[in-house]
């Protein structure tokens, strides 16, 4: 008999998808029966209570949490969220709940024994729930009280070397796609540079001291897999300068139809001949393609590296040797000023290890943001109040046209006196020489 | 006056108003010194137990170790 009524979260188990609200019922039926036999160090029912505060707020259309608080582990400013119900007297077992956030491994590759080790922890010292992952992509245990902060801070660093994640206004845990450990789009290597620099910038990802959050995220190509154009301050994405390798023989196998398009992806239904004109000639958002029935050309300086030509034919087209990454700066998602998309800041950047070339464009916009960025602001919002111009003057980036969006509407250009040769002085008796009254 | 004993009765001489502020009210106290240097007086001051982080999970704020109400009211201290 479960301890509290939930007939409105029942309901969202008759679904189609798999449910938390079953997920949840599962580990409060596993922690009362106790197989293992654990001393639990919080309360057994506290996801029967979790479930009983989320029926109340679906009967109320209110929250019962209170986010925020001291909890931490000592000198970190991030990784532990503090988590208080204010019903503690009908839900004691999630009177305090406090969310743990644990860096994942780059790209997400697991070993079972980590998996299980961590779920050793948690199920001794917090309520056993976990998300994996968070929207950032950490690791994320749900559920415990300050008691137990330090000691599964003491069994993470010391038995699993893992440490926090980001949380408040950090440097966030930084994420990377599988990139080159399993992906032949990779431009460069996504999990050791995601690597080096969450270890460069310890300080900045456990003590804060910027504005606000901060997120790094490393794609391998275009395609995007970690979305870093999307979700990220500073979205580092593989790219080539040079063609497009083009196996003009694979090509004419695709158009045969001995290859299927797309890796056989979309293969649930019949689509029909592939059509290279239909399917990839004319969804070339350049047009810079041409098929001419037996061979196919691409002119490399009008591509835009969209990536869909090589989705659509892996085994014929692949990306350039010239290798290394774009830099897009400010995306962010709404809270002042709306969602924003990551402004291209650097065309092309080296991705050779130690990553100075990136370390430099990162912290010169952060010495920039930490000076003038507002309490709470992101740096994309920063930019957008100061605009973009002072953004390529802080990292020494000179204006090329693929930092403009569109033709100005203003009509006025005001130069500063350095970028005008001999300032603004002249010599007036000089100026009358040549112009009379 | 040291550094710290800047940023201590800083603290203490807005008490009465409030207990937990941002990092930039700290920079604004030292306008010769960049945000690393400050950070590092507000690291020590945190290892050596005289100030707390607190974190809405979003946003983090330095006060006085203890200051405020919310330690009590949650039965944290």
């Amino acid at each position: 008999m479960a301890k509290h009524a939930t007939p409105l979260l029942d309901q969202l188990e008759s679904g189609p998808w798999p449910s938390f609200v079953s997920d949840i019922k599962q580990e409060a039926a596993n922690r009362a029966a106790n197989p293992k036999g654990l001393d639990y160090q919080i309360p057994v029912d506290c996801p029967e209570d979790l479930l009983g505060v989320l029926e109340l707020s679906y009967e109320e259309k209110e929250t019962h949490w209170k986010h925020g608080g001291i909890v931490g582990v000592f000198g970190y400013g991030g990784g532990v969220i503090g988590r208080y119900c204010d019903q503690p007297e009908k839900f004691p077992g999630v009177a305090h709940f406090h969310t743990v956030r644990v860096a994942q491994p780059a790209a997400k590759y697991y070993h079972s024994k980590f998996l299980r080790d961590l779920c050793d922890i948690w199920d001794l010292r917090g309520s056993g729930l976990t998300n994996m992952h968070g929207s950032t992509g950490d690791i994320v245990l749900l559920g415990t009280q300050t008691p137990q902060l330090e000691e599964i801070f003491h069994e993470l660093t010391h038995k699993m070397s893992v440490d926090l994640g980001g949380s408040g206004s950090n440097l966030r845990t930084p994420e990377a796609c599988l990139g080159q450990s399993r992906c032949e789009y990779a431009c460069y290597n996504t999990q050791d540079m995601c690597y080096q620099l969450t270890m460069d910038y310890q300080d900045e990802l456990h003590r804060p001291a910027f504005p606000y959050k901060f997120k790094f995220k490393f794609d391998g190509c275009p395609n995007g897999c970690v979305c870093a154009m999307a979700r990220s301050d500073f979205a580092v994405v593989g790219t080539w300068k040079d063609d497009i390798k083009i196996d003009q023989d694979a090509v004419k196998a695709y158009v045969g139809g001995e290859f299927k398009p797309n890796a056989g992806a979309h293969s649930g239904r019949d689509w029909g001949k592939f059509d290279i004109q239909k399917e990839v000639i004319d969804l070339c958002p350049s047009k810079c393609m041409s098929w001419d029935g037996s061979k196919l050309s691409i002119k490399t300086a009008d591509c835009v590296r969209c990536m869909h030509c090589i989705n659509t034919m892996p085994r014929a087209l692949h990306i350039g040797d010239e290798r290394g990454a774009s830099i897009l700066v400010g995306a962010k998602a709404p809270v002042v000023d709306g969602a924003q998309m990551g402004s291209l800041l650097v065309p092309f950047i080296s991705c050779e290890a130690p990553y100075d070339d990136v370390k430099e464009v990162i912290e010169k916009i952060w010495d920039w943001w930490m000076e003038e960025g507002k309490n709470r602001e992101r740096v994309g919002e920063t930019m957008k109040r100061l605009s973009f111009q002072k953004l390529l003057e802080v990292t020494d980036t000179e204006a090329a046209a693929y930092h403009v969006r569109e033709p100005r509407s203003n009509p006025y250009i005001f130069f500063k006196e350095e970028e005008v040769p001999g300032g603004w002085d002249r010599d007036l008796a000089a100026y009358r020489n040549r112009h009379q009254r | 006056m040291a550094d710290k004993d800047v940023i201590i009765d800083f603290l203490k001489g807005k008490s009465a108003a409030k207990s937990k502020f941002y990092f930039k009210d700290f920079t604004d106290l030292f306008p010769d010194k960049g945000p690393r240097e400050v950070k590092k007086l507000l690291t020590q001051l945190v290892n050596e137990e005289v100030l707390e982080f607190w974190s809405s999970g979003s946003t983090t704020m330095y006060g006085l170790k203890g200051a405020g109400k919310q330690s009590h009211a949650e039965g944290e201290d």
